[in-house]
């Protein structure tokens, strides 16, 4: 049994996941419209929290978050489940199929045979749509992959009841209605305030100010935990910045592609402004992070280059800061 | 980011086939989608991570070796696992985990923990219990 459905890829699988739903039922929506809706642009810095034996960095909230912000703000229902039994959850999934209900997953990647090796960690909130099967394999659309694939009932049931810290425990979720209409608009500008006020919280572990404060630290590291950690710890800020799911710049492209979406929505010129400056800003990410990649290779140990890579970043942060401010009164 | 400008470096995904999706500007400064087959500087980290990974498990088959250390902290390390992640996997408190690592205690298990352990790493109870480091 197959539903009709459409795979679209896209750089992040929670927006993806939306985009791919929303199509489904007849309403397009791009990936940076629910990215910027769901305020998904963010920054936060956990030195406490150890991922990967580095700190935690991320530029995106919490798994889930973009998704229920986006729906919250357009009143689209859904339907979130999560099971203690393994047989009820696979269940639960094949009843919603034969009723022909694409049904969105949140998975752990660690187990997810179609990826490479190397990206196969323990990272449990990517998400995937499920939308037919055939015997014991079920359709897969995963929205970074360039087309659709299969799993069967014992690799999907590991991915859905992956263990660890986000643990999914088999949370799958379906549009249970859409409404008739839609104030994108308000939406938009919601969308908007929300990430500026995240992104200039006055909170050290969030937004430009945890930016500056890893600024800070990337100065203090190579004499307090060595060079090698300090390299450790730079080449995961590059991964949680450029892999597979930021489409490029830690999400800046992506919200630079929604400012300019939003420019010809609310018919203000003033974002697409903006959003070339946010195109500017994701390029000096990405230039930072060439550069740290650059102390990786030559084996630098001399302290001024670190002192280098904490003055960049502290400008990115200064500017991002400004930038926030700005995008906040164009509104 | 410019379109041209997009990266095209060979990576571990372009050798599989899988394309990224990039968000970068076209020739009239509008936004567009392009595929990129992988960029160096993520390959670098990348590989960093990974000889980490490479590291740690040369140490653990050091220990196992010595007799320091039981096989299960060779497969933990194999499967990217650490002791509160292995412990969710088997169902088992962590700090009966930490004993599990100790060779002495590891000849004790009883084959029903020995085979969470073994369904944990997706390996049989023999190849777990006859593990040779080298």
């Amino acid at each position: 049994m197959q539903i009709n459905f459409k795979h679209k890829q896209s750089a992040h699988c929670e927006n993806g996941v939306v985009s791919n739903l929303m199509y489904h039922n007849g309403i397009q929506v791009s990936e940076p419209l629910v990215f910027g809706i769901g305020a998904g642009l963010f920054f936060t810095y956990l030195p406490f929290l150890k991922v990967n034996f580095a700190p935690g960095f991320s530029y995106r909230p919490m798994p889930g978050f973009i998704f229920r912000r986006f729906a919250n703000q357009l009143g689209i229902k859904v339907v979130h489940k999560k099971f203690s039994s393994v047989q009820e959850a696979q269940k639960t999934l094949d009843e919603k199929l034969q009723q022909g209900i694409p049904v969105g997953l949140q998975v752990g990647v660690y187990n997810l045979t179609y990826f490479p090796d190397e990206y196969r960690f323990h990272f449990n909130a990517h998400n995937l749509v499920v939308f037919g099967k055939e015997g014991n394999e079920y359709s897969i659309s995963d929205p970074v992959m360039e087309t659709t694939t299969t799993l069967t009932e014992k690799e999907l049931e590991k991915v859905r009841f992956a263990k660890g810290a986000l643990a999914p425990k088999g949370h799958l979720y379906y549009l249970e209605s859409i409404p008739t209409e839609y104030d994108w608009e308000r939406a938009i500008r919601k969308g908007i305030q929300k990430t500026c006020n995240d992104m200039l919280a006055p909170v050290p572990i969030i937004g430009v100010n945890a930016i500056r404060w890893v600024a800070r630290n990337i100065r203090k590291w190579p004499k307090s935990i060595g060079v090698k950690k300090t390299n450790h710890y730079l080449g995961q800020l590059i991964r949680m910045q450029e892999e597979i799911g930021t489409g490029g710049g830690g999400f800046r492209f992506i919200y630079a592609a929604f400012l300019e979406e939003s420019s010809r929505i609310l018919n203000n010129p003033r974002l697409k402004e903006l959003s070339n400056e946010m195109t500017e800003i994701g390029d000096e990410w990405r230039d930072f992070a060439l550069n740290i990649s650059r102390v990786y290779k030559n084996r630098n140990d001399n302290d001024n280059v670190y002192e280098k890579l904490s003055d960049q970043l502290m400008k990115i942060a200064e500017r991002e800061k400004r930038f926030y401010k700005e995008l906040k009164k164009s509104i | 980011m410019k379109k041209e400008q997009v990266p095209q470096d060979k990576g571990s995904l372009s050798e599989r086939n899988l394309n990224e999706l990039c968000y970068a500007i076209d020739e009239n400064g509008n936004y567009t989608t392009v595929q990129s087959s992988g960029w160096e500087v993520k390959s670098v980290a990348l590989d960093e991570s990974m000889s980490l990974i490479q590291e740690r498990i040369e140490q653990t088959k050091k220990e196992i070796a010595e007799g320091k250390l039981s096989p299960i902290a060779y497969f933990m390390e194999l499967n990217k696992m650490d002791l509160p992640l292995l412990a969710s996997y088997v169902g088992i408190y962590r700090w009966f985990v930490k004993r599990h690592l100790n060779p002495k205690q590891f000849k004790k298990l009883s084959s029903r923990t020995l085979k969470k352990y073994a369904d944990a790493f997706d390996v049989s109870i023999e190849e777990l219990q006859n593990f040779k480091p080298y």
